[in-house]
């Protein structure tokens, strides 16, 4: 294989058929304003942490939507659950009781 | 045999002894799962002058029932009649039975319950008739207080509780017994009065009423009816909620010799669960109660639950954390304390997560004050562009520590119990300004204001900006002069009931614009809705008692509503068409320059 410097990127594609959404109905049951999201990123760029690190909470939101949970768990302990994203949103979220009801529908086994 | 004794007194004398066995047996568990530092404070200031502010304080509170009456007189005086109507009637009867001559010489205890049975004829000692006098007047006034409780369980309104608290089964039987006890011994009193002519001029009068045959039929029935409800009633204390009868005076000792709530639960929590008298003053107030109608969440149904070990995430999650049922809590529990345990999150409170604050390098500050804006600053830059602007005037050098990037100050996560995710802020942010070296702290914001008192162990003052600017303006380093407008002051919760901060927003807003009041406003002020307190209720809900908020500051019709919090000035600008501002900009809006 001759080394170009660059790659062909891994597929990105989702076969949605093949997830398993529990979870996230479980937390639509728990936090209901979740369906409300556009996914418009004012939560992102107003996030204190996303100041610090690579946090992204819109790109967690469409993870978790697409029930790709690996890792979420661990990036989700960097919010410092704050509460400004909650306040910028303007589909009027429930963003901290979303994330903490991620960080505990994730973490129960 | 003793001579004084007859079997029916054996259902007050057991109870009586099952009450303290179990009250003794409930105070020695609690007290062994004190913690060590809450047992050091109790050692260093068991023998000082606290002991006795703790004997009176228990006298104010647990007899008089004076913090009640401040709120509501007719409630005060139901309280005060059963308690301090009782408790002297036990003093008093005491005093009566001692005094009276026997004939073994013997004095049990019983004796003084069921005088009236055991000394049939005129006793004759030095002021036997005053006390007996005595005796009846107090047995009017527990009678009014138990006939206004009626009244108050037919008809709450009648004594200004719009709610009154909706109580377990077990509750109301134990209620029930209590009721009971002083009808039954103003019947007692009075059936021996009619037959040996022993009473007083009450329980006489009552007494004539009835025929002699009954009244020789009845007597023995009714003293056993009246030995058994003292007895029911004792036994039920210990497991109801009139446990609060002993263990409010005990919690008003630990509390007076420095005992606080922990972040975890201790036994001195225990103490306070039990201490709740479950009144439902905490009922009315609440806003989740007044603007939602949520009605099973508020602090007394939250205690109880808790204390029967009934407790669900729903209940202790769904709470502003407003505290204006703190402030309007007789006992004085420290209710958002207990909350807050009760939402402690133990295996999603992992450590160790904030290791990309790593990075954030200290900044030599030696010879400034520092000024944290708080996250929620950073939604209203305007605040802090006034401080900005007010520190240059004032000629004071200052380091805005996070005006770039702001590192939480751990209160949002401590609120919502996750412990040592919070610590682990907190260390970080410690260790930024102990390097700093500033000399004092500045902060915008209530939430994080709070936190740096109550939490954070700094070494340094902290205060808030209402605070520094009052100081600027007294010490004349800022000048300001008074606009025409008409200005409302909002208390922010965390602010006010938080930390006590009540004075010095308004002097500075007396200097700078026309204060006019709120309708409920200091200690009864309302939460603005837009907290970090409760995460279950949706944003239309927190709307509402937002717009509730605004509604109680509309009261004088004022130009401008004003407030020291962000969170406060972000909720109430959407729902109002008054300009919304911090006292910091309506100060530097007001700035004279040198």
């Amino acid at each position: 294989m001759i080394n170009f410097g660059y790659s062909i990127s891994t597929t990105r594609v989702v076969n949605l058929d093949n997830c398993d959404f529990d979870k996230l109905h479980q937390l639509e049951a728990l936090v209901p304003s979740f369906k409300r999201c556009m996914n418009c990123g004012a939560c992102t760029a107003t996030c204190s942490a996303q100041q610090f690190t690579s946090f992204n909470i819109r790109k967690i939101k469409s993870l978790y939507q697409q029930a790709q949970y690996d890792k979420l768990s661990k990036e989700l302990e960097k919010c410092m659950l704050c509460g400004k994203c909650t306040l910028v949103c303007p589909r009027g979220l429930n963003l901290r009781p979303i994330i903490m009801n991620m960080r505990k529908i994730l973490n129960t086994k | 045999m003793p001579y004084y004794f007859h079997p029916f007194v054996l259902p007050f004398v057991l109870g009586t002894i099952f009450l303290f066995g179990i009250c003794i047996w409930k105070y020695v568990r609690w007290f062994k799962q004190f913690d060590r530092l809450q047992r050091a404070v109790i050692r260093k200031n068991i023998i000082s002058w606290k002991f006795i502010g703790a004997i009176w304080e228990s006298f104010r509170e647990g007899i008089l029932h004076i913090r009640i009456s401040r709120k509501n007189l007719i409630l005060g005086y139901m309280h005060r009649s059963i308690a301090f109507g009782w408790f002297l009637l036990i003093v008093v009867g005491f005093i009566e039975s001692h005094l009276t001559p026997t004939v073994d010489g013997s004095h049990p205890f019983w004796m003084a319950i069921f005088y009236r049975y055991f000394f049939p004829s005129h006793t004759d000692f030095p002021g036997s008739f005053v006390l007996t006098t005595i005796m009846d007047c107090l047995l009017i006034y527990v009678l009014s207080g138990i006939l206004l409780a009626v009244i108050k369980k037919i008809y709450s309104r009648a004594l200004g509780m719009k709610k009154a608290t909706k109580h377990v089964v077990f509750d109301r039987f134990a209620k029930t017994a209590l009721w009971c006890i002083f009808p039954f011994r103003l019947l007692s009193e009075a059936l021996s009065a009619n037959i040996y002519h022993n009473g007083g001029f009450f329980t006489q009068f009552v007494g004539d009423l009835f025929p002699l045959d009954f009244a020789l039929t009845f007597e023995m029935t009714s003293w056993t009816l009246y030995s058994i409800a003292l007895g029911t009633f004792f036994v039920a204390l210990p497991f109801s909620r009139y446990m609060h009868i002993f263990t409010e005076i005990v919690l008003i000792f630990f509390r007076e010799w420095g005992v606080r709530d922990k972040h975890e639960r201790t036994g001195y929590t225990m103490y306070e669960l039990s201490a709740c008298s479950r009144c439902g003053m905490c009922i009315d107030n609440c806003p989740l109660n007044k603007e939602l109608d949520i009605n099973n969440v508020q602090s007394v149904y939250f205690l109880r639950d808790l204390r029967y070990k009934k407790n669900r995430p729903e209940i202790s999650d769904n709470c502003l954390m407003c505290a204006r049922c703190a402030s309007d809590c007789p006992v004085n529990i420290d209710l958002m304390a207990i909350r807050q345990q009760e939402r402690n999150k133990y295996e999603q409170d992992t450590v160790g997560n904030y290791h990309y604050l790593d990075n954030v390098q200290p900044f030599n500050a030696i010879g400034r004050i520092g000024y944290f804006g708080g996250c929620m600053s950073h939604l209203t830059p305007t605040i802090s562009e006034s401080m900005k602007a007010i520190f240059e005037a004032a000629g004071q050098r200052y380091w805005f520590m996070d005006e770039d990037r702001s590192i939480c100050c751990g209160r949002p996560l401590l609120q919502q119990g996750y412990n040592n995710q919070a610590a682990d802020l907190r260390r970080k942010v410690t260790e930024l300004i102990k390097k700093s070296k500033i000399t004092m702290l500045v902060t915008s914001c209530p939430i994080c204001y709070q936190t740096f008192k109550k939490d954070y162990k700094l070494n340094i003052p902290v205060i808030h900006h209402t605070e520094y600017i009052n100081k600027l303006i007294q010490a004349g380093r800022i000048k300001v002069r008074m606009d025409d407008l008409r200005t409302v002051y909002h208390d922010p919760c965390e602010l006010g009931r938080g930390c006590g901060i009540y004075k010095e927003p308004r002097q500075v807003l007396q200097a700078t614009t026309h204060l006019v009041k709120a309708k409920q406003e200091g200690e009864n002020s309302l939460c603005c809705g837009i907290n970090l307190g409760d995460t279950l209720i949706d944003i239309d809900q927190q709307k509402k008692i937002r717009d509730a908020a605004v509604d109680n500051l509309m009261y004088k019709h004022p130009d401008m509503i004003a407030t020291a919090c962000p969170m406060c000035k972000k909720a109430f600008v959407h729902s109002t068409t008054l300009p919304v501002k911090d006292i910091a900009e309506i100060v530097r809006e007001n700035l004279i320059s040198k």
